[in-house]
């Protein structure tokens, strides 16, 4: 059965136009799908279960959501809710909800998706070789799987479809797979599998696959043989070569992509251009394989402390990398002297903005920058004691010469204090799949009706 | 000599995932890729980036006009030692590299 699906945006948080979202309404999709989440910005979401998006951003666009979903009479879905997809941000983001549906007088069911794993769930299943290292992946074990503050496991388009089977008006799903939430109602329906995921795939990011990204709102239209995909703002156009790029994108292979269950396999699939705006997507293929969820966790690595100088006089600034070298000897000395702390127990890493900031080693380029900024990283097992290390470099920070003949320096401090206690460090520690016998066991739904 | 970013339309980088960093010329024209492909070796991008090369997975596109590098981060997105979150600033070695 053919099926249309409204993909708002690439994430909720983002924002899109809402003359496009009006439009794509007015075409009646079967669904309306969006994603909520990624690893983008780095392993703090995950590792604290936060949202990295601002309340008041999701709950404005969510909002308009709910009215779309309203009027079109359809579910909607939200994959990956609240950045990571932990129970927490579930919950959080089932919050709002219950908040818009009270202060829009609408009566829902909701059904919430939860992604967590215990990490005993998780050792359990190395211990009985259910866990498969992907490439590069950590080292795990029991102590380490213990030591992660959250793991979830990515959901594919099975879990999904439980969740809509539950007659949910909305689904709020933790972490999913980016084409899971896309895909799922697509293959519920029995349109050509190859093409779901691969159109899946296309929409994830919205416009993305547009000539007008920012523009958010696609259709797809899903059926039998393939699929077609649309832009919802007027001047954003698909054409085969946007709509083939985004395979692309943050993909390190762009033929293949993994999901539970098997792979796409997108190397014979045609683009073709149904008109302007148009294109139609065949030739797709779905391999089937073993049952796997890939895994995510974090950990806490430590905990920070920064320190920002700039040296802007000309012999400072053309000496950095020679001034930052004297200091780090001079500051490793006076750590282990004065906090009798060894120097494998922190670390103390300066990065020298202006010189290679952004590529450390890997710079290859040299120029004569008018100031260049000195950014301190302080890591240590404690806040503490990191705390204590910047208290303990920052006169050094501020005054330490180049030479011993030449009066003592000042640099520039931006604020004060000159130190900053970032809190804990997290890290990746998952870069595996855990095999799964039915797709459920790792997952949990709840269902809520709400409001009336 | 002109750099590689003087010869294509666009060179951007991205995190794949926390654990890899994937490189995309966009050569913009068949003329363009043509002249690109067979003085692009992979082993002069690996040293660039300071990998491996057998770790260096490469796509030759030639529907698109693209070559794709693909490559594993050598510090893991957010850990202590990386410098670029989003892994963006990789095109740059690669935009600026003379060929």
């Amino acid at each position: 059965m053919p099926t249309r699906v409204l993909v708002p945006s690439g994430v909720l948080g983002l924002g899109f136009d809402r003359t496009a979202l009006a439009r794509g309404v007015a075409m009646r999709p079967d669904i309306i799908a969006i994603d909520g989440g990624s690893t983008d910005s780095g392993p703090f979401s995950l590792g604290a279960g936060q949202s990295k998006y601002a309340r008041a951003a999701t709950k404005s666009e969510w909002r308009d959501l709910m009215l779309a979903r309203a009027t079109a009479g359809v579910p909607l879905v939200i994959g990956t809710a609240g950045t990571c997809g932990a129970d927490a941000t579930v919950d959080w983001m089932f919050d709002i909800t219950v908040e818009l549906a009270r202060e829009l007088g609408q009566t829902l069911r909701i059904a919430r998706l939860y992604s967590s794993q215990s990490p005993d769930t998780v050792t359990t299943a190395l211990a009985q070789g259910q866990i498969t290292p992907l490439s590069p992946a950590p080292e795990i074990s029991a102590e380490t799987l213990a030591s992660m503050t959250n793991i979830v496991a990515l959901a594919g388009a099975e879990q999904m479809q439980a969740a809509l089977q539950t007659g949910a008006d909305i689904v709020i799903a933790g972490r999913t797979t980016d084409t899971a939430t896309i895909a799922a109602l697509p293959l519920l329906r029995g349109d050509h599998p190859g093409g779901a995921w691969h159109g899946a795939k296309i929409a994830e990011c919205g416009a993305l696959c547009s000539t007008n990204p920012t523009s958010g709102v696609i259709v797809v239209d899903f059926d039998e043989t393939g699929f077609t995909v649309e832009a919802m703002h007027e001047t954003a156009l698909c054409t085969p070569h946007s709509v083939s790029a985004h395979m692309l994108y943050e993909n390190t292979d762009p033929f293949i992509l993994y999901e539970p269950g098997g792979h796409l396999d997108v190397t014979r699939a045609r683009y073709t251009a149904l008109d302007a705006r148009r294109v139609r997507v065949e030739g797709s293929e779905w391999v089937p394989g073993r049952y796997t969820v890939k895994l995510e966790g974090a950990r806490i690595a430590g905990y920070q402390t920064t320190i920002l100088a700039i040296l802007r006089g000309q012999h400072y600034a053309s000496h950095a990398r020679e001034w930052v070298a004297k200091l780090t000897t001079f500051l490793a000395d006076t750590i282990s002297r004065r906090m009798d702390l060894a120097p494998d127990s922190y670390a103390l890493d300066f990065r020298l903005i202006g010189v290679d900031g952004a590529l450390g080693g890997l710079e290859n380029r040299e120029g004569s920058p008018v100031e260049v900024g000195v950014l301190g990283i302080v890591t240590a097992p404690t806040q503490a004691i990191a705390a204590e290390i910047g208290k303990l470099i920052n006169p050094f920070v501020l005054h330490y010469p180049l030479t011993e003949n030449e009066e003592l320096p000042t640099f520039a401090f931006p604020y004060s204090p000159a130190t900053t206690d970032r809190g804990a460090l997290y890290e990746f520690a998952l870069n595996h799949v855990m095999e799964l016998a039915d797709p459920m066991s790792a997952f949990r739904l709840t269902v809520t009706e709400v409001g009336a | 000599m002109k750099t590689l970013g003087q010869q294509v339309l666009k060179v951007r980088s991205k995190n794949a995932g926390p654990f890899w960093v994937t490189i995309d010329i966009f050569c913009g024209t068949a003329q363009a890729y043509a002249a690109i492909l067979p003085r692009l070796h992979t082993a002069v991008v690996a040293r660039l980036y300071g990998t491996p090369e057998q770790l260096v997975k490469r796509f030759d596109i030639a529907d698109l006009y693209v070559i794709k590098f693909s490559i594993p981060r050598p510090v893991v997105q957010g850990s202590a030692a990386d410098r670029d979150m989003h892994g963006a600033q990789w095109a740059h070695l690669l935009d600026e590299m003379l060929l």
